[in-house]
């Protein structure tokens, strides 16, 4: 079992938990995730580890409320204890040796490209960032964000805060204004990371996506997590979570990640009913 | 006077059309009665060539003898002076390649039901015999398992009877192996295995679930700042492999180790469970082994018709034969000599269909068995939609990539010499790591030769 030490909402539907597992903050580096299950019987949910504290022996993860796990894991508090929580998963995102990147951040992705530009600014590198937000309300990380850039474009689809317009069209700005970088590295949805991948594509940007298929085992065991890069099936929990944006197939992503909707969406409900009846 | 009929004592058993829809236990067991009279079947051959047989050499004879006096605690006293694991192997043996493949009443008739009678043993000796396992007294010896399979288990057990503090390591969050995400309940309920897992906790075994080596800890740091002094690999062969056809990527497609693991270790069997499965109408198994049999027998009891799709013929079917007549009763339908080389999907990328290609045997290949060969304009479609592919699983390559100097083979298993040694010292290693694929009885005999060669090893 796993106390959780802290426990932050950041917006109403992201929180922010902070786990003891001492091993796992010892060996966690940025790009890397664990997989949990929140009690006895329930399903296996991988989430990216957005910091670890090896003296303190915690790991920090930020994650949106989406579905049924995600919506009893909202429900811990701190001192409550989860069932599982098993990690470092996947390939550390190599961050060694670049001049200068971009990194690229959709929504909730931004938990995730967070620890990914803090480790290229500690490497010495240039890091712009672009982190786009669906409106005023949902952005999260500006501060944690703005320490690390260099260079920083905060977008929103309604303009509410930051800069209108998406991720996309900010980081065309930045490239069209004679920046050139050693890799673009995006993380947020599969649609953004498609079309960040297809706008630098042009240009023969180096593009590094984090993807985010159905996961259960988190080992190479089930095969669950495969996608198509290059026209290769990858298992991307082992062979990633990071590839070439411009190799992945992204419809066929796109439709596996999407399997489970019905079900998904009726244990939703059935979780948020649960909750409901808690309260009254 | 020996019980002279030419037939074993039938398995009681639920009625197919009854079990094919639930996942409760197919296979009943043997009354005390029966077990009495099958027990009355053996000769007590001198040469005991059942004994051959078995490969840990369980002392045959001279159980069923215990057993035909009615001394059931005796009898389950001398299997487990060999196996580790009785109840799990007189359920999963292939015992007619193995023990009752050389039993001598098997020249004219049914050999002995010797597995029959292990699994009546050991469940007689389960609901019997309540005494709780001891703790032996420490000899001050650490000792590290990775893996929690048969052979993970079987090594802790033995050595932890020995005084060693054992402490077993499991990725998973739940002990076990392939015994509890891979084998269906219906064939091998997972009481059984926690029964075991319970015991070696009680033995003073720890396990540690949740602790993926490789990851979180390394084999060189168990040894050099965790102060184990000696550290058994027994992390099984578990990755899947894939036909590398069009479509295999689409949404229905599963290994039978996802399928599987999805269904017993997720428990997506149960109603008002947490794990999302489909529930295909059609499901076409591709493979002819032990879990293309357990991955159509699930597929079946969640509601569908199923197909095996298996590229030779009847006889080389390599799962254990009670599998195929279970499975073939329970209304699976059996394509042979079929091979599929492409799987269909629609604009949602669901799998519509799979393309298939009628074989023949040719001749013998290296492993002596006849080469399937494809019969050119014969292909067909075979409405499904959804495909399990279970086609095999090689050993994962975390352990032997974070582990410096272990030597693999080509096919990924570690090497070791007859004590089960790596080319670590101090790292030994033995089961589906090693064999590749393979049965419980011989990772469970791999788990005793390590735990003797650790257990000299470390009393010198
Ligand atoms: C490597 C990796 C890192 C991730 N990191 C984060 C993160 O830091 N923060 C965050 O908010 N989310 C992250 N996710 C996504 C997160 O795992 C899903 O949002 C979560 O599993 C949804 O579960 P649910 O039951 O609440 O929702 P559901 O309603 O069950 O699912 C909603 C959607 O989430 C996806 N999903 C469902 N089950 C899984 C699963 N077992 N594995 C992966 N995806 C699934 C599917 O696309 C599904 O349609 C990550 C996913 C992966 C693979
Ligand atoms: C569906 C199915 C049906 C089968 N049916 C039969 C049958 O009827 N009869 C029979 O004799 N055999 C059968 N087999 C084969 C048999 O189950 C295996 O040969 C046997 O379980 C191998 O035992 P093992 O201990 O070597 O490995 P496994 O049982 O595979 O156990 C290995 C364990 O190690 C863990 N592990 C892996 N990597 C790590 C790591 N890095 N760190 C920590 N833990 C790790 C795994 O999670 C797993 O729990 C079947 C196999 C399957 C898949
Ligand atoms: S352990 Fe397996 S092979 Fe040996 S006697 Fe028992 S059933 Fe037969
Ligand atoms: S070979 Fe058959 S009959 Fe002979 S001892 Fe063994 S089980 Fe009994
Ligand atoms: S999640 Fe099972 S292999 Fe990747
Ligand atoms: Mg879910």
């Amino acid at each position: 079992m796993y106390r959780i030490v802290r426990r932050e909402a950041l917006r109403p539907t992201v929180t922010l938990l902070e786990v003891e597992a001492p091993l796992i903050a010892k060996k966690a580096r940025p790009g890397q995730f664990i997989i949990l299950r929140v009690d006895e019987d329930g399903e296996r949910i991988p989430l990216t580890i957005y910091n670890a504290d090896a003296a303190k022996g915690t790991i920090t993860i930020i994650f949106q409320i989406v579905g049924a796990t995600t919506e009893k894991l909202n429900h811990k508090a701190e001192g409550e204890y989860l069932q599982d929580f098993v990690g470092p998963l996947g390939k550390a995102t190599e961050t060694e040796g670049r001049k200068k990147v971009c990194v690229v951040g959709g929504g909730v992705g931004c938990a995730i490209a967070y620890p990914v530009a803090k480790a290229f600014h500690e490497c010495g590198t240039e890091v712009h960032t672009v982190v786009g937000f669906k409106n005023k309300d949902l952005v999260i990380l500006e501060e944690d964000f703005r320490a690390v850039s260099d260079v920083m474009k905060l977008m929103t689809d309604d303009g509410t805060y930051g800069e209108k317009g998406l991720v996309t069209d900010a980081l065309k700005q930045l490239i069209e204004a004679g920046n050139t970088y050693d890799e673009v590295f995006a993380i947020g949805p599969m649609m953004m990371m498609k079309f960040v991948s297809l706008t630098t594509k042009p240009y023969g940007l180096k593009t590094i996506v984090s993807m985010s298929p159905i996961m259960i085992d988190g080992t190479g065991m089930c095969g669950g997590c495969r996608i198509s890069v290059g026209g290769e099936t990858k298992f991307a929990c082992v062979d990633g979570p990071d590839f070439d944006g411009h190799q992945v197939d992204w419809d066929l992503a796109v439709k596996r990640g999407a399997m489970y909707k019905e079900f998904e969406r009726h244990a939703y409900e059935e979780a948020c009913n649960l909750f409901k009846q808690e309260v009254k | 006077m020996a019980n002279m009929s030419l037939k074993k004592n039938p398995m009681p058993s639920q009625e197919p059309d009854v079990r094919n829809k639930n996942f409760e236990e197919v296979a009943l067991g043997y009354t005390e009665e029966q077990a009495l009279d099958e027990a009355q079947r053996c000769l007590h051959c001198k040469n005991k060539p059942c004994m051959q047989g078995c490969p840990v050499m369980v002392h045959i004879p001279d159980f069923i003898a215990e057993v035909a006096k009615g001394d059931f605690e005796a009898a389950y006293q001398i299997i487990s002076a060999t196996s580790a694991l009785p109840a799990v192997c007189g359920r999963v043996c292939p015992q007619e390649s193995q023990c009752e493949k050389y039993c001598v009443r098997g020249v004219k008739g049914e050999p002995v039901g010797i597995g029959r009678l292990e699994r009546f043993v050991a469940d007689w000796h389960n609901a019997h015999c309540t005494e709780a396992a001891v703790k032996p007294a420490s000899n001050g010896h650490k000792v590290a398992v990775v893996g929690s399979g048969p052979a993970g288990l079987t090594c802790a057990g033995d050595l932890a009877r020995k005084g060693y503090e054992v402490t077993v390591f499991e990725a998973l969050h739940l002990a076990g192996g392939v015994l509890v995400y891979g084998i269906p309940e219906f064939r091998l309920p997972k009481s059984i295995v926690q029964k075991e897992v319970d015991g070696l906790k009680a033995m003073g075994v720890k396990v540690e679930t949740d602790m993926v080596i490789g990851r979180v800890l390394s084999i060189d740091e168990l040894m050099e700042e965790y102060g184990f002094e000696a550290v058994f690999i027994g992390s099984g062969a578990g990755l899947p492999m894939f036909m590398h056809i069009p479509g295999e990527n689409l949404c229905g497609v599963y290994s039978a180790n996802e399928f599987l693991t999805r269904i017993n270790l997720m428990k997506a069997y149960q109603p008002g469970s947490n794990t999302p499965i489909q529930h295909g109408r059609k499901v076409a198994v591709v493979g002819g082994g032990n879990v293309a049999m357990d991955a159509a027998r699930c597929a079946k009891r969640l509601g569908a018709d199923v197909h095996i799709v298996y590229r030779r013929g009847k006889d080389e079917l390599p799962a254990r034969r009670e599998e195929v007549e279970h499975a073939e009763e329970e209304g699976i339908i059996f394509d042979l000599l079929t091979n599929p080389t492409e799987i269909m999907g629609d604009d949602k990328g669901d799998v519509c269909g799979m393309k298939c290609i009628r074989m023949e045997l040719g001749e013998p290949d290296a492993s002596g068995r006849r080469r399937p060969v494809e019969i050119a304009g014969s292909e067909f479609e075979l409405d499904v939609d959804c495909v399990i592919m279970a086609l095999g699983t090689s050993p994962n390559p975390l352990i032997k990539s974070t582990t410096k100097g272990l030597e693999i083979n080509k096919k990924g298993g570690i090497i070791v010499n007859e004590d089960g040694l790596t080319s670590r010292e101090g790292v030994y290693a033995g089961g589906d790591a090693v064999t590749g694929a393979a049965t419980v009885i011989l990772a469970m005999g791999a788990g005793k030769t390590a735990a003797k060669a650790i257990d000299e090893q470390l009393s010198k």
